[in-house]
């Protein structure tokens, strides 16, 4: 990088702001996605919109690649600076501007953390639901950049659902505010929508809109264990027929289930084939009947046994099996891939039984568990990635699994993103019209292509 | 390959189960402060992995990043690879220690700790000439350091050193009629030279309970500070003379009134001599004989409840990392204080985050180490507590001198004096008792 160009960037947002040591950009050489590092030539840590603006303007005036990140827990190396340049790191711009009761909206900077707006709405008996695994960690700005689901994401849906507004600095550095706070608003194009989710390659967010919803007053948690996975499809196809939304409807599969009771000893039957886990919020009376309804529909699909929280402490017994879920996994083996492919709800069972054969032939292992009311699975693979003859195979199982939920009319990513460790899957499932058109948005955007290069639509030069 | 690297290699393995996942983001007092990657473990690692790839070196800068970790362990606690996060970066700092040597202040303390009498004259004096180093606060254990100690921050508070070491104020073995038990009390450095009020309590509970104790004179620091700095070596000499000088009095058991001390017996000594298998086997022995104080009277004395007297106070408690997190003691403290009538125990949220003590660590990053404690402080206004209790000395320091830099009066305690006075409060509560009705029980 050019001495020029370092010394504007600690102009605008102050020397100490602007890290350059050789250990501080090993830090950012990563995120959360195994397999991917290199190291930026600077993090940039701006405190305003404006310096955002001006960080922005003078990188693209020097065709210097910029990398927004968040707290850097992607799972698609979306924060990875793979042409070296600027990390911009948005974790000092963490305020909660409003929170507006009589709107039921609040607003907040990016590099809030999730859990922290939950906080702060929480004393006003309201929740922003969207709760990806690291609800404690990521940042708001990140997990509107990935569009992240979480386990409340069946009946409440996943980030876009949420966001009413945006102020977006563009490549070239002019500030852009898409959206506001009326429920209603059917002007111009969905810019809102359209970087919801755009993973830093179209815009830095630089504040935030989001919809709150009122807390739900009750909930009852559950779990079903199946001898047969074929079963458990039909028990989660079923709830769902007999009108009742599940805030939580979760599946773990016999790998998942053997690996947590190993771990955990929670009393889990090693020789089911899968387990659900439901969870039912809102008004009690509600609540008490639709848990009776779902318990009555998991007795019809032949469930083995049934497990109703009867308190609070029962509930987070559910829980925490849950919750091990991927602990236990990442136990087992040093690296982990925690994939998203995601199917129609009525092929999960499909789903599973594709991963368990494709594990089997590639001698790799795979424990799937997710969210089997939406259909976003996580096969997890385990592996050591120093181990290249095992890697080979790993990638190759990756492979298969992605062509396999789109062939079942899936989807390459529910939740975590395509960045750049899902980009070689893009064209099967857009085509090149879907390519094309994706490419010519991101360089009506960003001429240069400065942000977050090669990511999501790939090279666009 | 250099020597210094061979130690990372060691732990190669343990460094690749990092799945870089960022959880510890969320409980890492020092990634709170900064809110960049080299705060957190992940970024450690992140570097330690770097130094044996040959992408990096062991630097300055790497020392100043491997530095910055109070040793609180909550990382490890949520990591969900099982990384200990915290025992590693120790490592790196063994790796820094063997390369670098140690940071200048750290030296210096360290070479004073290393001749044991040496250490112990120097406090002595330190004691006796306290005043003059130390201007008194009126009313409470602080004093604001008048002269800039080296390493010491100008206005930071410290508790006034003992002028008579607790070790020093009582016979080799305080007997008691018919003893239940027979212990030996590791004092650890804090309460023989600085709280000695903590010693007497813990005498003073002991004795009620009808428990001998011994306080062996040649006894050294646990070898926490030390240890964590990355000076390995000197931490195995002073953990072998520890067990050395208690195997010669063969205890019932062995008790500690600090987290870390209790940790540096049942868990640090014999993790030491892992590949000395005579040492680690001695160690053990002991180890399987070591109680936290409030462990020991709820677990094992079953403390008496029938003669406390009230003490009237809303109280709050701060779980040392060590304590919370090293040994796991947190429930006992508390069947302490809710056996005290009088006691009005409000928790605060987060009882177990890190005040930012971090044993040494304060010494050399007082600033971050401060405004660590602020949210701690913050949390026990909260509670409106007039007593805070905690179980470590290094804690009880960090916290006072946070009060009192903010103008606040809460009064910080050891959990044992409470139940001291409890005691104390019963007698005078019903002075007609003899004494051996008193032991009647
Ligand atoms: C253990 C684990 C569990 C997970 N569970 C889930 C889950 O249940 N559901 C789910 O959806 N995800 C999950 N994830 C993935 C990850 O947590 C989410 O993608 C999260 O949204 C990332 O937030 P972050 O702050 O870490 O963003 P980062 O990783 O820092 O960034 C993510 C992307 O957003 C861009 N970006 C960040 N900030 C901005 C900004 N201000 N403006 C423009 N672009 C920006 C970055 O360039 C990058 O492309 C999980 C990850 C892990 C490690
Ligand atoms: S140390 Fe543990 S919690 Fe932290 S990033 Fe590594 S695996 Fe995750
Ligand atoms: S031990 Fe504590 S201070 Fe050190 S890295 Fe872990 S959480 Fe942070
Ligand atoms: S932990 Fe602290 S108080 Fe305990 S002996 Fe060691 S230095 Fe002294």
């Amino acid at each position: 990088m050019q001495s020029g160009l370092l010394d504007s960037l600690k102009r605008i947002v102050g020397t100490e702001h602007v890290l350059t040591n050789q250990e501080d950009l090993l830090c950012y050489s990563y995120d959360a996605t195994p397999g991917f590092s290199h190291m930026p030539e600077a993090v940039v840590m701006p405190g305003t919109a404006d310096e955002v603006a001006k960080v922005l303007a003078a990188a693209n005036d020097a065709k210097v690649p910029v990398y927004p990140r968040g707290s850097g827990t992607n799972l698609s190396a979306g924060t990875v600076p793979l042409k070296g340049g600027i990390v911009l790191l948005m974790t000092r711009m963490n305020k909660i501007v409003e929170i507006d009761t009589a709107n039921l909206v609040a607003v907040a900077e990016p590099g809030v953390v999730v859990a922290d707006l939950n906080k702060a709405v929480e004393e006003f008996g309201l929740i922003y639901p969207p709760d990806p695994g690291t609800v404690a960690t990521a940042t708001l700005g990140g997990t509107v950049s990935e569009n992240a689901g979480g386990l409340r994401g069946l009946k409440y849906g996943v980030s876009k659902h949420y966001i009413m507004g945006l102020e977006v600095v563009l490549a070239d550095g002019r500030i852009l505010n898409t959206g506001g706070k009326t429920v209603k608003d059917v002007a111009g194009y969905d810019l809102t929508k359209l970087f919801t989710g755009s993973e830093g390659t179209l815009g830095v967010i630089t504040k935030i809109i989001v919809k709150l919803m009122p807390a739900p007053e009750a909930r009852k948690a559950m779990l079903a264990t199946f001898g047969n996975l074929d079963d458990a499809g039909q028990a989660i196809s079923a709830i769902i027929a007999a009108k009742i939304i599940p805030a939580t409807l979760e599946i773990m599969d016999n790998a998942t289930i053997r690996t947590v009771e190993e771990f955990s000893k929670a009393g889990l039957p090693t020789s089911a084939e899968a387990l659900l886990l439901i969870e039912v919020d809102g008004i009690p009376e509600v609540v008490e009947k639709e848990a009776a309804k779902v318990v009555e529909v998991l007795k019809a699909n032949n469930a083995a046994e049934i497990r109703v929280a009867q308190d609070a402490g029962e509930r987070d017994k559910i829980w925490a099996a849950r919750r091990a879920a991927l602990p236990a996994l990442a136990k087992l083996r040093p690296t982990t891939f925690v994939e998203d492919a995601t199917v129609p709800r009525s092929k999960v069972p499909d789903m599973i039984r594709a991963v368990n054969e494709i594990a089997a032939r590639y001698n790799v292992t795979i424990g799937t568990f997710g969210h089997a009311g939406d259909g976003n699975l996580h096969p997890t693979i385990v592996c050591d990635i120093r181990d290249d003859a095992e890697m080979d195979r790993v990638y190759k199982a990756m492979d298969e699994i992605f062509a396999v939920s789109l062939k079942l009319g899936g989807t390459l990513s529910g939740e975590h993103g395509i960045g750049v460790g899902k980009l070689r899957y893009m064209e099967s499932q857009f085509g090149p019209a879907g390519m094309t058109a994706m490419r010519s948005i991101k360089k009506a955007l960003d001429p240069n292509c400065i942000l977050n290069p090669g990511k999501l639509v790939g090279e666009c030069g | 390959m250099s020597d210094n690297k061979k130690l990372l290699t060691e732990v190669e393995d343990a460094l690749a189960n990092c799945m870089k996942c960022g959880n510890c983001m969320e409980v890492c007092p020092i990634y709170k402060e900064f809110k960049t990657e080299s705060s957190v473990a992940r970024g450690k690692i992140a570097l330690m992995e770097a130094v044996l790839s040959g992408q990096s070196d062991i630097t300055a800068g790497f020392d100043k990043r491997m530095a910055m970790c109070v040793s609180c362990k909550a990382c490890t606690a949520k990591c969900p690879c099982g990384v200990k996060a915290d025992e590693l970066i120790i490592k790196g700092r063994e790796a820094i220690v063997k390369t670098r040597g140690l940071h200048p202040i750290k030296k210096a303390a360290f070479a004073l700790l290393k001749a044991r009498p040496l250490f112990d004259f120097g406090l002595r004096m330190a004691g006796l000439f306290g005043p003059l180093a130390f201007k008194k606060l009126p009313g409470r254990l602080a004093t604001v350091a008048r002269f800039p100690m080296p390493g010491l921050d100008r206005k930071r508070i410290m508790a006034p050193v003992a002028s008579t070491p607790l070790r020093s104020q009582y016979p080799e073995v305080v007997k008691v009629d018919n003893p239940k038990f027979r212990v030996a009390f590791f004092t650890g450095c804090t309460i023989n030279y600085i709280y000695t009020d903590v010693g007497q309590a813990v005498l003073n509970v002991l004795k009620e309970n009808d428990v001998e104790v011994t306080l062996p004179a040649l006894q050294h620091c646990c070898a926490v500070p030390v240890h964590i700095s990355g000076d390995i070596e000197l931490a195995k000499v002073f953990a072998k003379h520890n067990i050395e000088t208690f195997e010669r009095y063969n205890p019932d058991y062995i008790v500690a009134a600090c987290g870390s001390c209790t940790m540096a017996w049942k868990k640090d000594y014999p993790d030491m001599f892992a590949d000395d298998p005579e040492m680690k086997a001695r160690a053990e022995k002991l180890a399987a004989k070591t109680y936290e104080i409030s462990q020991f009277l709820v677990d094992v004395v079953k403390f008496r409840r029938d003669n406390l007297g009230e003490v009237n106070a809303t109280v709050t408690m701060h779980d040392p990392c060590h304590m919370a997190r090293g040994i796991a003691v947190t429930a006992q403290p508390r069947e302490v204080l809710k056996a005290i009538p009088g006691v009005n125990f409000v928790e605060m949220k987060e009882p177990a985050r890190c005040c930012g003590a971090g044993g040494s660590f304060s010494l050399a990053h007082y600033d971050v180490a401060r405004t660590i404690n602020d949210r701690k402080l913050a949390d026990i206004a909260t509670t409106g507590a007039d007593t805070v209790v905690t179980g470590c000395g290094m804690c009880r320091m960090h916290i006072t001198d946070g009060l009192v830099q903010s103008g606040r009066n809460e009064q910080v305690f050891h959990t044992v004096q409470l139940l001291d006075k409890a005691y104390k409060a019963g007698k005078k509560d019903e002075p007609k008792k003899t004494k051996d009705e008193f032991h009647f029980h």
